[in-house]
């Protein structure tokens, strides 16, 4: 488990630190960085070959030999996907992965580790907020979602085992403005 | 049942302990404590239920609309609607949808709504390959077994298990170990089997009538790979599945995974308006292509549902989440799991609702009796169900399609019930206990020694099914009523109360009645023990809802006038104290109903009550730091009011330590039945041995209910008793040679 915050608890305002407590409750690993900050945190956690989703304004770029150029064969043998999020929920450390025509289920899903790459402002208390929040969305566009909380997991081998269908690591990189 | 019919169903089920008993108990009571520790850190857990609940009831209620609601929006959105009026039709439907795209190979992920269908089945026949993706459902494909738990299928087997059955099944290169050795193999055989699938079938846990968004549930990734993977995706649910908006998912994600495997959160929660925006991925040719060429086909299945929805005391299965906590808190569910305690599809408490609606009653009665009405299911249900209701009610239909009667002629004069004949002859003795124990005491002891007798045991073994091995209540010749006749009255009381006798103090556990009489004047209170019929709780265990409804009636007849002259009405007995709480409301009209709960008191209740307004601790006995082990009453649990009892005694100076068990297994007659003799013991030894460890086989053994302290007198080697009887100064002294 990585933990790299440089900030004090208390600067980072209770919703945010309820968040990455979640986070950690179900093992998923972050990074508190600028947008600035974003490649090099990626690149620390990206194990190679690395494909990912572009990301949008705001959230920084990802380094190089992250490759949004994927296919499905490089999907099926990529080690790490990295994906943006659209927001996380505090109390259950989950992030709220949007379906996106460029593909942020499959990239999110297929590898062994995940990256998530979300902004800090963008954290809701609980779960009724971001259904109301996906709500209006759902309807108006027909939207999709999924909350992701921790890596995919099984216990139907006789005990439990992290990484079943999907991640079995997953490292979200929390971006301040 | 017939005799040889009971010999069968009891070594089946002991069959079933011994191969999956193990593996069955430790995963679910581990989900039943993660369960606990879960739904604790919520915030407010009941108001959360109370939220769910009032969402399914208000959809249910509206249904047809929210699925014309439902149709129109997923029809908007490019996809397309089927309501299935039954499993063929729904079959048909599906087929049609994988012959129409050329399908060779359909993947799956875990639904309960498709094994109901027999969809594979229906697949298989037409030469596609249908591959399951969820691990467990997986593992029960390649050994084809059947489900044994609604959440975690393959709950009966264990890792060597599954290790064998893969070595013999496809040889791998590596040595399959751990359970994470077990699970990269499977993850890397289906994902060769994902990527070249044509079709992509997944249940719903939810489905939106505003929006046309579905809510999977998953651990895995499975369901998310099914749908990624696939251009066509088939979703199949019950139609009691729609909830009118998005926002109406909130509560139910918080307590879905809680509920069942004790999971604060499952690792995915898929929130799908398909056609999902995805691009479809062609693995063959190492493409992606537009989301535009993703099909959608929702499977709306009524199969039996409808008819439920308009049935009074079936409808609330329609709110059943399938979260599995019925299973889980059940005590009987624990040791047998769903082989035995379940029907073509579903198992636990829910599944005679579901296998009823769906199925039809006989499949319900083959694993009903295993619902004893403990009722601890009843607050584990994140929807409030009352499923032990629904599990009598389906009891009492079943009764009524019964056999052929053709003993009935034993047990005629034993029987004064209102009950069809042709009602099982097990059912009807147990049913109509009362008459026995008026008859027991009135010829004690000599009915005692009869009862006792090798021949007669075996008789009863034969033709009623009450197992020789366990002991048979011995009937006090001075009933309780006729000891406290003679009693001189308390002068000057400070209140007045009746004593309901509940039919086993009365007469077998006569001397918890005279110490709960003692207890309750020593704290000024005058006690009047009426002339009452028995509660009911004996017919309506038996599904004999007619019966019990008439002795309700006269119960109330005879305490309501008691009630209004200002006299609250005691029980000792924790089963009928929760009947008059609970069952009385379904069985008296409301007024009476509220009369008599609003004034009846569990006796622990009724003394801390007494103390708490006043009254002089000290006439009750100084425990002096005496060192007890209680076990409190599953229904007492259930209504909350344990805590009494440990209090009063804690007051008191006594040392209590408490059981952790859902239930003592015994259960009235379940113990005493040939067939279900094992599952009772072996619930019952869980209990047991909380009192057997080092910190507690020096404790006086104490529990409130009856059938309780049967359970521990047959089990352990030192006495039990009810716990008023360590409060008076004049009881039998409870110290002595342990």
């Amino acid at each position: 488990m990585t933990r790299t915050d440089t900030d004090s608890p208390g600067e980072r305002g209770p919703l945010l630190d309820r968040f990455l407590d979640r986070l950690d409750d179900f093992d998923v690993s972050h990074t508190l960085v600028t947008p600035a900050g974003v490649p090099d945190a990626v690149d620390a956690v990206a194990s190679d070959p690395a494909v990912g989703i572009g990301l949008p304004d705001g959230l920084g770029t990802l380094p190089e030999r992250v490759s949004t150029d994927w296919s499905p064969a490089t999907l099926r043998t990529a080690a790490t996907g990295v994906t943006p999020a659209s927001f996380g929920i505090a109390d259950y450390g989950s992030l709220v992965l949007p379906t996106t025509t460029d593909g942020v289920e499959p990239v999110s899903l297929f590898a062994e580790a995940h990256v998530a790459v979300l902004a800090a402002d963008d954290v809701v208390p609980g779960m009724a907020d971001a259904l109301t929040r996906l709500g209006d969305q759902f309807r108006a566009d027909a939207e999709s979602a999924i909350l992701a909380t921790g890596p995919s997991a099984t216990a139907d081998m006789g005990a439990l085992v992290k990484g079943a269908h999907g991640p079995k690591t997953v490292h979200a990189v929390v971006v301040r403005s | 049942m017939t005799p040889d019919a009971r010999t069968a169903k009891a070594e089946h089920i002991r069959r079933v302990m011994d191969a999956e008993g193990v593996a069955v108990s430790d995963n679910t009571q581990g989900f039943n404590e993660g369960r606990y520790e879960s739904v604790a850190d919520l915030e407010d857990y009941e108001a959360l239920k109370d939220e769910a609940r009032a969402i399914k009831e208000d959809a249910i209620e509206r249904l047809p609309d929210l699925l014309d609601r439902l149709r129109e929006t997923v029809e908007d959105e490019g996809g397309t609607v089927y309501l299935a009026d039954d499993a063929a039709d729904a079959n048909e439907y599906v087929r049609q949808v994988v012959a129409d795209v050329e399908g060779e190979r359909v993947v799956k992920s875990k639904s309960m709504t498709t094994e109901e269908l027999d969809l594979n089945e229906a697949l298989a026949a037409d030469g596609v390959d249908v591959v399951e993706t969820d691990l467990g459902e997986w593992v029960l494909q390649v050994a084809d077994e059947a489900p044994s738990h609604i959440v975690a299928p393959a709950i009966h087997k264990s890792r060597e298990g599954i290790a064998a059955l893969f070595e013999d099944q496809f040889d791998p290169e590596e040595s399959l170990e751990t359970a994470a050795d077990l699970t990269a193999f499977a993850r890397r055989t289906l994902a060769e089997r994902i990527v070249d699938a044509d079709v992509g079938v997944t249940g719903a846990n939810f489905v939106t009538a505003d929006s046309g968004t579905m809510a999977l549930v998953t651990s895995e990734g499975n369901a998310r790979k099914t749908v990624t993977a696939t251009d066509t995706h088939v979703a199949v649910a019950g139609v009691e599945k729609v909830v009118p908006t998005v926002e109406d998912l909130a509560p139910f994600i918080e307590l879905i995974g809680r509920s069942g495997t004790g999971q604060d959160i499952t690792s995915y929660i898929s929130l799908l308006t398909p056609p999902v925006e995805s691009p479809t991925l062609d693995f063959a040719a190492d493409e992606t292509g537009p989301a535009s060429d993703r099909e959608f086909h929702l499977v709306l299945v009524d199969n039996g549902r409808m008819a439920m929805r308009e049935d009074d005391d079936l409808r609330e299965t329609l709110y059943c989440i399938r979260c599995s906590a019925c299973s889980n808190s059940c005590a009987n569910f624990q040791q047998v799991g769903g082989h035995v305690f379940g029907g073509e599809t579903y198992s636990g408490g829910i599944a005679t609702g579901w296998e009823a609606g769906v199925e039809g009653r006989d499949t319900a009665g083959e694993f009903n009796d295993l619902c004893t009405g403990c009722s601890r299911c009843v607050n584990a249900c994140p929807v409030g169900i009352d499923i032990p209701w629904i599990n009598t009610v389906v009891r009492d239909r079943i009764n009524r399609g019964g056999d052929d009667g053709r003993f009935d002629s034993l047990v005629e004069g034993l029987t004064p019930d209102e009950e069809p004949t042709g009602i099982d002859i097990q059912k009807r003795l147990f049913g109509n206990f009362a008459t026995l124990a008026r008859l027991g005491s009135a010829t004690a002891p000599l009915s005692n020694w009869l009862a006792d007798a090798a021949p007669t045991r075996a008789l009863m073994e034969h033709v009623l099914g009450v197992d020789r091995r366990r002991a048979l209540p011995a009937f006090e010749r001075e009933t309780l009523q006729d000891w406290a006749a003679d009693r001189a009255p308390v002068v000057n009381p400070e209140r007045e109360v009746v004593l309901f006798p509940d039919v086993y103090t009365n007469h077998v556990r006569t001397d918890r009645g005279k110490a709960a009489v003692r207890a309750l004047e020593a704290l000024g209170v005058a006690v009047h023990v009426p002339d009452v019929r028995a509660s009911g709780r004996a017919p309506l265990s038996q599904g004999m809802i007619t019966t019990a409804r008439e002795h309700a009636e006269q119960v109330a007849d005879t305490l309501l006038p008691q009630v209004e002259a200002g006299r609250d009405v005691v029980v000792i007995e924790p089963s009928d104290h929760a009947l008059f709480q609970r069952e009385y409301e379904r069985l008296l009209d409301t007024d009476r109903y509220d009369a008599l709960a609003g004034n009846s008191y569990e006796l622990f209740e009724y003394i801390y009550g007494c103390l708490e307004n006043g009254a002089d601790p000290e006439a009750l006995v100084d425990g002096d730091g005496h060192r007890v082990a209680y076990h409190s009453h599953c229904q007492q649990r259930t209504l909350g009011i344990d805590r009494y009892t440990e209090a009063v005694l804690t007051d008191r100076g006594f040392d209590v330590t408490t059981s952790d068990v859902e239930c003592c297994g015994m259960a009235g007659s379940f113990g005493y039945k040939r067939e279900y003799y094992d599952v009772s013991v072996a619930v019952g030894e869980e209990l047991a041995d909380q009192f057997r460890t080092a910190e507690t086989d020096d404790r006086t053994v104490v529990a409130s209910g009856t059938s309780c302290l049967e359970q521990l007198d047959d089990l352990l080697s030192r006495p039990s008793r009810h716990p008023v009887e360590l409060l008076v100064p004049d009881a039998p002294d409870v110290r002595g040679s342990e």
